[in-house]
């Protein structure tokens, strides 16, 4: 009964805010054709806008939809984070799952801390105009050195802590949107290192990284720096072109990781004493899928966010370029490993194949037409199964993730394919030189040879400083690599206090294997 | 009282439940268990592009209290269903109980069994 009571009283309630709404719907507009008039513009007489006033409000709208779109991307990206946070944790063991968590969680706090210190100042402190986002011209000291009577520039020097004349509207949302790339990069070392990272090394790691590491190369390419220069100083084509960041995010991450991975060492029972591998399986396969959907989600934000321009229109053949690629990826990692390798359709490849698409694309994306970034997909998912066995078998590098050859080898793919496929239909003034991008195969070879000398001085610039950091950083830490017992048992405890899954019984010691 | 232990295939399980309870055997308990032996998983397992082999074999294991007479239709029963005639089909072991008792009750012997 009541029950029945309850029920008449809800269908009361409804039927008379329905009515109470029947009654003003005069000014309501659920069709929303009329929402939008006139009226909106602001003017001195309301409804009876000037032409400069009209204009004003254009080019505010303007720069609005551009800094929503550079917002909103950004905050796409930022999720990217969870995305890299289950991949990692799910391609690595149960004992660990804690500290490899933590690390992803961290290095979003630790890099941000160092960007906004520094990271920022260095990387954009002298970029010059703002282009899409208003035209702010505070980031305007770039230190550059003069050689062959050319001017290098090498970091820039304003915006550090975000202050010092840069407390303005497009600076912030160049800030958000830079900050969470600078993220990405940051947290691929911790996969390649993962299980076996002192978490008081990382975490010292995390802070250099966002404020110094990142932050120089990518002023080199993005910030007004002599990559960027090449073409106009030069005339090697519109001088480094990365659009989204193949190298200055995904190489720069890929090598860090190679040198990190290098250094610290394989893990306990990944090799035998003749040298071939043991598989290390990791312990949630699932986890590390749906990360995989995240990371490829958050690309759109990551991709076509890289315009800083929703008004840029070119942003739906980025979006398209970009899925197709991570499709292509996937299918060629699937078909090559199900056919050519271990006759099995291999899930954690097929992942990798579709990361090393999208990173491979990351860079061309704006530049390629769609079936240039089908085949730029296709390679990359067969060029991540060979580097992964070329470093896992040939150089004995343990990765447990493949962040090498998903983050590192493909970017410099996707970097070099830009120099290769890109068709002149974007990209007019890019860098300051006029006319549209073009790759070798359609007519200009000078564009291949500066994507070339992008990857170089990636590679060296990459690994010296790393190499050099985390050496300073083994230092302070007594190494960088934890106690074998540790590793044994897992890192959860010891380093971290508490396991990953509390009350779960698990074999810890059968998740290493015998090396024989 | 006998005490039946039995070491099966996994696969075999839903087919020895559905054969004891057809011969009244409606009480026990049964654990995985991992065991070690002659059958090897070659080339069964990939991860990553490394083919390997495992010697962790996964079984069930039955443990089952019943009375002397009803030993041997218990042995019986499981005998004719868990095997496949392919190595690895498992063992039953069968030891004597010297005494047993229901918590609840406190009743002693074949009285505090389940399996009549």
């Amino acid at each position: 009964m009541r029950k029945f009571v309850l029920i008449l009283l809800m269908v009361i309630t409804v039927s008379v805010a329905n009515f109470a709404y029947a009654g003003t719907t005069k000014l309501a507009d659920p069709s929303g054709t009329s929402t939008g008039n006139v009226n909106d513009i602001t003017a001195v007489t309301p409804g009876k806008p000037t032409q400069s006033e009209i204009a004003d409000q254009v080019g505010h709208n303007k720069v609005a939809i551009n800094m929503v779109w550079v917002l909103v991307t950004g905050f796409l990206v930022m999720f990217m984070q969870a995305g890299f946070a289950l991949v990692e944790t799910g391609l690595t063991r149960a004992k660990n799952a804690n500290h490899t968590m933590a690390m992803n969680f961290m290095v979003y706090a630790l890099g941000m801390i160092g960007f906004f210190i520094s990271g920022f100042a260095i990387m954009f402190g002298g970029i010059g105009s703002l282009g899409t986002l208003g035209g702010f011209g505070g980031l305007s000291h770039e230190f550059a050195i003069n050689l062959f009577g050319h001017t290098f520039g090498l970091f820039g020097t304003t915006g550090f802590f975000l202050s010092g004349g840069t407390y303005d509207v497009a600076v912030f949302a160049l800030f958000l949107f830079e900050m969470v790339f600078m993220d990405t990069t940051a947290t691929i070392p911790t996969g390649s290192m993962a299980e076996r990272w002192k978490f008081s090394s990382f975490a010292i790691y995390g802070i250099i990284v966002g404020g110094l590491i990142y932050p120089i190369f990518g002023n080199w390419v993005w910030g007004g720096g002599w990559l960027s220069q090449l073409g106009s100083m030069f005339g090697l084509g519109h001088g480094v072109v990365d659009f989204a960041g193949s190298a200055v995010v995904h190489m720069t991450g890929g090598v860090l990781a190679l040198v990190g991975a290098i250094m610290i060492g394989p893990r306990v029972g990944k090799y035998n004493k003749n040298g071939t591998p043991n598989a290390i399986p990791g312990h949630n396969i699932p986890l590390a899928i749906v990360g995989c959907f995240i990371l490829a989600f958050g690309w759109f934000g990551f991709n076509s966010g890289s315009s800083l321009a929703g008004g840029d229109l070119r942003i739906s053949v980025v979006a398209v370029n970009t899925m197709i690629a991570s499709a292509t990826g996937a299918f060629a990692s699937m078909i090559y490993m199900w056919w050519f390798k271990t006759k099995k359709p291999d899930p954690t490849m097929m992942m990798n194949g579709m990361l090393a698409g999208l990173v491979a694309i990351t860079a061309p994306c704006a530049f390629v037409n769609v079936l240039s970034a089908a085949l730029i997909g296709l390679v990359a998912g067969v060029l991540v199964i060979e580097a992964s066995f070329f470093f896992e078998r040939k150089l004995k590098i343990d990765d447990p993730v493949g962040a090498i050859s998903v983050h590192g080898v493909n970017g410099a793919w996707g970097v070099l394919s830009l120099g290769l496929f890109a068709d002149g239909s974007y990209g007019n003034g890019w860098n300051g030189v006029k006319g549209t991008v073009t790759g070798l195969f359609y007519g200009d070879a000078s564009q291949f040879f500066a994507q070339l000398i992008g990857v170089i001085t990636n590679i060296i610039y990459v690994a010296a400083i790393g190499w050099v950091v985390f050496k300073i950083i083994g230092f302070f830490t007594h190494g960088m690599r934890v106690k074998v017992d540790a590793e044994l048992g897992g890192l959860d405890v010891p380093e971290m206090g508490i396991e990953g899954y509390s009350g779960v019984k698990m074999d810890k010691n059968s998740e290493t294997p015998l090396a024989r | 009282m006998k005490k039946i232990e039995a070491i099966i295939r996994t696969s075999k399980f839903e087919e020895v439940k559905d054969a004891l309870r057809q011969v009244g055997i409606d009480f026990f308990s049964y654990s995985d268990v991992t065991g070690v032996g002659n059958e090897i998983r070659k080339g069964e397992l990939s991860y990553r592009g490394t083919v390997y082999d495992t010697s962790y074999i996964p079984r069930q294991l039955l443990t089952i209290v019943v009375r002397d007479i009803n030993a041997k239709k218990t042995v019986d029963a499981i005998l004719k269903t868990a095997r496949t005639g392919v190595i690895g089909d498992g063992k039953i072991f069968v030891s004597s109980i010297e005494e047993s008792y229901r918590i609840r009750t406190g009743e002693e012997g074949d009285d505090s069994l389940y399996n009549k």
